[in-house]
């Protein structure tokens, strides 16, 4: 059954807290934007709420986890991924403390709250730091498994966790290997790259170059950080070009991963479709992912032009 | 134990090991000599055999940038060898710029960016009050850095969350980077300030040994307490006192032999 990814996750946390004593949550006055309220309700001496104070509750967190506990914290990915950078940089990541990050509301889909609210650097922000894993679930199931595999992970993990209704595109056997990526759909003619609520929208741009003849791969980069090298590399010797497909600024997010792996090993044609170095603005999900080229249709047109 | 004496060596400690690395910064750590000799001579519960025993107390250099005085504190208690004090701040040593809880045996947290470490003192805290242990957590925080938002982030909620078992102490100095506190951000009558918030709050001479431990003996009940430790900066080295301009600073030879002289 369909459900927006936050749901996922707070039903995932408590899932993973009654098989886990250790585990606890933290999060900033948000509990029931980011869902983690399922997880207070069920489990209220392990929920900790640090109020409007996203820096203190990272640290806190951090301190939390070293009597040997594993803290995720939850608010909206602009304010602990921008807001509480350095709290994240220095006292987790430096440290490499096992304190996970599920941050909600993430990328333009948050809609009518508006541009200040609309995440399109987390991402970027996040895999630039060393010993931080970056996970961007597609779906509820994988949100469910990616929550599971950071708890088995010792040192910080990032889950990007959307706040709108999504489609299934996962299912309980689809494994969730951190680092390696699923394909979706075979082809030759070209390699369409996403991941997060891209995918759905990925696949349908890949059914439409389908019925004019044009085949398309189509791979689901859950894990951004480590990212599969292997499968690009692999994908750029084997496809015509390939295409990177994000709800997230292309400055620093997957597109640029991708371009980093594919620099200097590899002639294959690439571009990326995401967010074009600007702010978002109010609007519907669908309306701002019409105005931002967040579309089927664009992501078909820069394919075409490609190949 | 003489803790005149005791005071001199830690200085001793500190300004070789500083001369060694040609920079950090010297008159923060020598402040908050005292203080340190309180906590790990007479009040922590510690065993630097085994530095992670789950019941010690930690101790969070929250101002890490006087860490020269903790790395002195935790050689002389046998965490390491004395002569790494020598390797501060170069290429490989154990002892980092700042603090580094990965490198270096007897330190709990990463600190440096200020605020920081009240924040996982709060954090730690809270984690021994869920467990219901018994050990507690010493923050040592400075007054440049009470300019940080994140001191009163983690005063409220330490209050919020009734966290007896936290001390936060302050080294009180009145000198930050660029003059005196008056001079650069007020920071009021801050034993008011933490009173307001929730913490149980004493006034003691930060250079009496018996005065700061005394005050961290004081049990306090379901509040957090809040010893602030009038200091002076660059104590025990007069021409550093009261100087704002060796908050970090590197002594060049001249500095160095008329500093030692003054706390052999």
């Amino acid at each position: 059954m369909s459900k927006s990814l936050r749901v996922a996750y707070g039903e995932a946390l408590v899932k993973l807290g009654d098989e886990n004593k250790k585990i606890v949550v933290f999060d900033a006055d948000l509990a029931n934007a980011t869902q983690t309220s399922i997880f207070k309700k069920a489990h209220p001496d392990r929920f900790f709420d640090m109020g409007i104070a996203e820096t203190n509750m990272i640290c806190a967190a951090t301190g939390f986890s070293y009597a040997g506990y594993i803290p995720f914290c939850s608010t909206f990915a602009l304010f602990g991924a921008g807001r509480a950078y350095e709290q994240i940089r220095n006292s987790v990541c430096y440290a490499n403390a096992n304190v996970k990050f599920g941050f909600s509301h993430s990328g333009l889909s948050v809609g009518e709250d508006g541009g200040s609210h609309q995440s399109i650097e987390d991402i970027a922000l996040m895999r630039v730091l060393p010993n931080m894993t970056v996970l961007v679930p597609c779906d509820p199931k994988e949100t469910e498994k990616a929550v599971y595999e950071a708890s088995k992970i010792v040192g910080p993990v990032y889950i990007r966790v959307a706040r709108p209704v999504c489609e299934d595109v996962t299912n309980d056997d689809t494994p969730f290997v951190v680092g390696k990526a699923n394909v979706l759909k075979e082809g030759e003619d070209i390699c369409f790259i996403s991941c997060g609520l891209m995918i759905p929208i990925a696949l349908k741009a890949a059914a439409y170059l389908n019925t004019k003849g044009i085949s398309v791969k189509v791979i689901n980069m859950h894990t951004i950080k480590p990212i599969d090298k292997d499968i690009i590399l692999e994908s750029a010797s084997k496809c015509k070009a390939i295409v990177s497909i994000e709800e997230h600024s292309i400055i620093g997010g997957l597109g640029s991963a991708i371009a980093e792996v594919l620099a200097g090993k590899s002639n294959c044609k690439f571009a990326m479709v995401g967010i074009n170095d600007k702010f978002g603005q109010s609007g519907t999900p669908n309306d701002l992912f019409e105005h931002y080229g967040l579309t089927e249709k664009n992501i078909v047109d820069v394919a075409i032009g490609l190949l | 134990m003489n803790n005149i004496q005791k005071a001199k060596e830690i200085r001793r400690d500190i300004i070789e090991s500083l001369y060694s690395a040609k920079s950090g910064h010297p008159g923060g750590s020598l402040s908050c000599v005292e203080i340190l000799i309180a906590l790990y001579y007479y009040v922590m519960n510690i065993n630097p055999t085994n530095p992670k025993d789950p019941n010690r107390d930690r101790f969070v250099l929250s101002k890490g940038h006087a860490c020269p005085a903790l790395y002195a504190i935790l050689a002389d208690k046998g965490y390491f060898d004395k002569n790494e004090l020598k390797s501060l701040r170069k290429f490989g040593s154990i002892l980092q710029g700042h603090p580094d809880c990965k490198k270096t045996p007897g330190v709990d947290v990463n600190t440096g960016s200020l605020g920081q470490g009240a924040s996982i003192a709060v954090g730690m805290a809270m984690a021994g009050k869920y467990e219901k242990s018994t050990y507690n957590i010493y923050a040592l925080i400075g007054d440049g850095e009470c300019d940080e938002g994140m001191i009163w982030e983690a005063a409220m909620a330490a209050s919020h969350y009734k966290l007896d078992n936290l001390i936060f102490i302050l080294d009180h100095n009145g000198l930050q980077i660029d003059g005196s506190n008056d001079e650069v951000m007020s920071i009021g009558n801050i034993t008011k300030k933490f009173d307001s918030f929730g913490f149980e709050c004493f006034e003691v001479d930060g250079h009496n040994v018996e005065e700061i431990v005394s005050a961290l003996k004081k049990k306090t009940v379901d509040k957090p307490k809040f010893i602030n430790c009038k200091t002076i900066k660059g104590k025990g080295v007069s021409f550093m006192e009261n100087n704002a301009i060796w908050h970090g600073k590197a002594m060049n030879e001249e500095q160095y032999l008329d500093a030692h002289k003054e706390v052999m």
